[in-house]
């Protein structure tokens, strides 16, 4: 290894990443292949982020990647994963609940290791609270109705936990490698801003007014503020009642000593998402919504600077007999039910119609990231027959991300 | 109420259904609450407005009217209608505490799109419902469950105050005969054990669960057949097409990989039946999404209603 690749600043820093120079085996798309190896096996690189929106296979795709990074490469690496489907969960032993990576059981690796975890984002939550506050006021904190509605179903505090997990994970410095998965969120974006919301909001200025109060004694400072002010807490108190703006209030006092920290943190995360350290990698299936996601989040990685490596494009339908175009296919069905005994013959043709008319779309739909962005680096990972939810089925998916 | 995981295509079948309830002359309102715009890209409009148009039209003078509802333009006219804030309300708006208001309470904003919804269902015009039907392209099935008993979970928050008052009135509605929520899955292992989960916890809270909608349904084939090389190779030397052992063992090997998922969807198929909700079977389009393709679609789930 010549040491981490150079990546210059702007636009797609990407490009001179881990493009693979292959012979090209097709004319179809002219972006550079991606190499996973030479990603998974670079000491420079310590985290791999995968994102994408909803029901892409992100969760296989890191869970493959980290197993592949502990076998090939002999990295002690640790996934992070979000929401499995249960199978995965269990092939990967993370059965118990506990909020730590557990080591994966039946990884062949030399030198390597495999661990797992899934993200309990209350917990995650409470660890964050108890590491800025004493026991007694934890607790308090714990008690609070709006904490615990807020610890549990805040928008974006899944997303915020996840980022702060990953924050504590890279901090412990006992991992070679730390493969993320994002969470299923509405907008594969949502990730990189729910820090920034949360700590916008408990560091605010809304939520120190309202705060003021229960600071000086309950002496209302409301009457010295503005008549706009004015009009803003009777609208609150009126749409809210006073009870949950009394829980809210109280909330923020007992966490008053976190203020700050919760926006120190976020910045911190947000500063290793930006380090050369960390790679980005979008996992899209070729469908349009997919596809389009994937699109904004490569603009957006750019905007913020961030490092996109490349693009997974995950369940490519692979057609086995290119030889026999759909049409041609479809005219062969025809002919042979017409003929008759041939049944078999005829549903093989229609099935191979349907395979390459749908490998057709899904080109067709990719083609609009990779003419948009010819610059990141692409891999094709082929639909699979059945469901993968043990070791063989990531490393299959792993050999195929590698290009093997 | 249309969920299923993401990309099964709920906005599709959303879409699909309020052209199919507006056939005979009625009168539909298709929504969307997360602010992704799906709707009027599905028709290939430019971005919806906070205003109900007119997106399609159906057979005997049905129509289907679209909004993409936002918590935050509905926050505002809540309060316009209550409180008369006027002036004091687009204050508010510029200082952020609109922004505020809606993140201070975990579940406003969903407080705030069902309520717009009862809205909609219960508006009169001339004395009628202003509309026969409300469809929802709803949030996924992992947020289903949260985004439609947030009005239970505020109430228990909020214990006074017209919020209160106003979840109490969302969810007597969502657990009334009037809600039916569809669920979109495909035959693949995370829709459907996401299916089976949300079923589940929908069930536990009170609301009404609807059909089952698998899409991008195949009819079977290749069934009971027997694969072999030989057989192949005669089949393709009567249609004249190529013969060559790649192209042989190519086909053998798609057909085997066919079987092998037809295998795996009749266990899916078992574990959707075993819900006892009514299942309802889109075909796939194959030349995507069009206006034509949605009116297939809407004909097909007329056709099993």
């Amino acid at each position: 290894m010549m040491g981490a690749p150079s990546r210059a600043h702007g636009r797609f820093a990407c490009v001179a990443g881990y493009a693979r120079s292959v012979a090209d085996h097709s004319d179809r798309h002219r972006s550079p292949d991606l190499d996973v190896d030479a990603l998974l096996a670079d000491p420079g690189i310590r985290i791999v982020v995968c994102c994408g929106s909803g029901g892409v296979g992100k969760t296989t795709t890191a869970a493959a990647l980290g197993l592949r990074a502990a076998e090939r490469h002999g990295r002690r690496t640790v996934v992070l994963t979000i929401d499995p489907a249960r199978r995965l969960a269990q092939s990967l032993g993370l059965t118990s609940l506990d909020n730590t990576p557990r080591q994966v059981k039946g990884v062949e690796a030399d030198g390597g290791e495999l661990h797992a975890m899934m993200l309990d984002m209350k917990r995650t939550f409470d660890e964050v609270v108890l590491a800025h506050t004493d026991a007694n006021k934890a607790e308090e904190i714990f008690a609070n109705p709006f904490y615990q509605a807020m610890s549990s179903t805040f928008s974006g505090t899944q997303e915020y936990m996840a980022m702060e997990k990953l924050g504590q994970l890279r901090a412990r410095g006992e991992w070679d490698l730390i493969v993320v998965d994002t969470p299923p969120s509405r907008s594969a974006l949502d990730f990189l801003d729910a820090p920034a919301r949360l700590s916008r909001f408990l560091d605010g200025r809304m939520i120190r007014m309202l705060l003021v109060p229960a600071r000086v004694g309950g002496r209302s400072m409301f009457k010295l503020a503005s008549a706009s002010f004015g009009v803003f807490t009777r609208a609150v108190t009126k749409v809210l009642g006073t009870q949950l703006l009394t829980d809210v209030s109280t909330f923020v006092a007992a966490l008053d000593s976190m203020f700050g920290g919760f926006r120190e943190r976020a910045e911190r995360t947000y500063r290793i998402l930006q380090d050369p350290e960390t790679a980005f990698l979008v996992v899209a299936a070729p469908e349009p919504d997919a596809i389009r996601e994937a699109a904004y989040f490569a603009d957006r990685l750019d905007s913020e600077r961030m490092p996109l490596t490349g693009l997974v494009l995950n369940r490519m339908t692979t057609v086995a007999a290119p030889a026999i175009g759909s049409d041609s296919a479809r005219a062969a069905a025809v002919r042979l039910d017409e003929v008759g005994g041939h049944g078999v013959t005829a549903d093989a043709m229609r099935v191979h119609a349907a395979l390459v008319d749908q490998h057709t779309r899904q080109v067709a739909v990719a083609e609009r990231f990779v003419s948009a962005y010819p610059q990141v680096p692409v891999v094709e990972v082929p639909a699979q027959a059945v469901d993968v939810h043990d070791l063989d089925g990531l490393r299959a998916i792993g050999r195929s991300l590698a290009g093997a | 109420m249309v969920t299923g995981k993401g990309g099964t295509g709920k906005t599709t079948v959303a879409a699909a259904l309020a052209i199919a309830l507006a056939a005979g002359g009625r009168r539909v309102l298709l929504t969307e609450v997360e602010g992704r715009q799906g709707i009027a890209q599905l028709f290939e409009l430019p971005p919806l407005p906070y205003e109900e148009r007119v997106v399609a039209s159906a057979p005997g003078g049905g129509e289907v009217r679209a909004l993409a509802i936002d918590a935050e333009a509905a926050l505002l006219e809540y309060l316009d209608m209550f409180y008369r804030l006027g002036v004091a309300g687009r204050a508010l708006q510029k200082m952020g505490a609109v922004d505020f208001a809606t993140t201070i309470a975990p579940g406003m904003r969903d407080v705030l799109l069902t309520g717009k919804l009862k809205e909609a269902v219960t508006r009169t015009a001339n004395g009628h419902r202003a509309y026969d039907a409300v469809v929802v392209d709803a949030p996924p099935t992992g947020r289903i469950g949260r985004f439609l008993n947030v009005t239970a979970e505020t109430a228990r928050l909020a214990k006074v105050g017209p919020i209160k008052s106003q979840s109490e009135g969302v969810s007597a509605i969502l657990r009334s005969p009037m809600t039916a929520v569809h669920v979109v899955t495909l035959l693949e292992e995370m829709p459907v054990q996401e299916t089976v989960d949300a079923t589940e916890e929908l069930r536990a809270l009170g609301i009404p669960i609807g059909t089952v909608v698998v899409n991008a349904a195949r009819a079977p084939m290749l069934t009971g057949a027997r694969l072999s090389p030989a057989e192949i190779r005669r089949g393709l030397t009567e249609a004249g097409l190529p013969t060559d052992r790649e192209t042989v063992a190519g086909l053998v090997a798609e057909a085997k990989a066919y079987k092998a998922r037809l295998g795996v969807e009749v266990g899916l198929r078992d574990d959707l039946a075993a819900l006892g909700r009514p299942v309802v079977e889109l075909p796939s389009l194959a030349d995507g999404v069009t206006r034509e393709g949605l009116d297939t679609l809407a004909g097909r789930l007329l056709a099993d209603d």
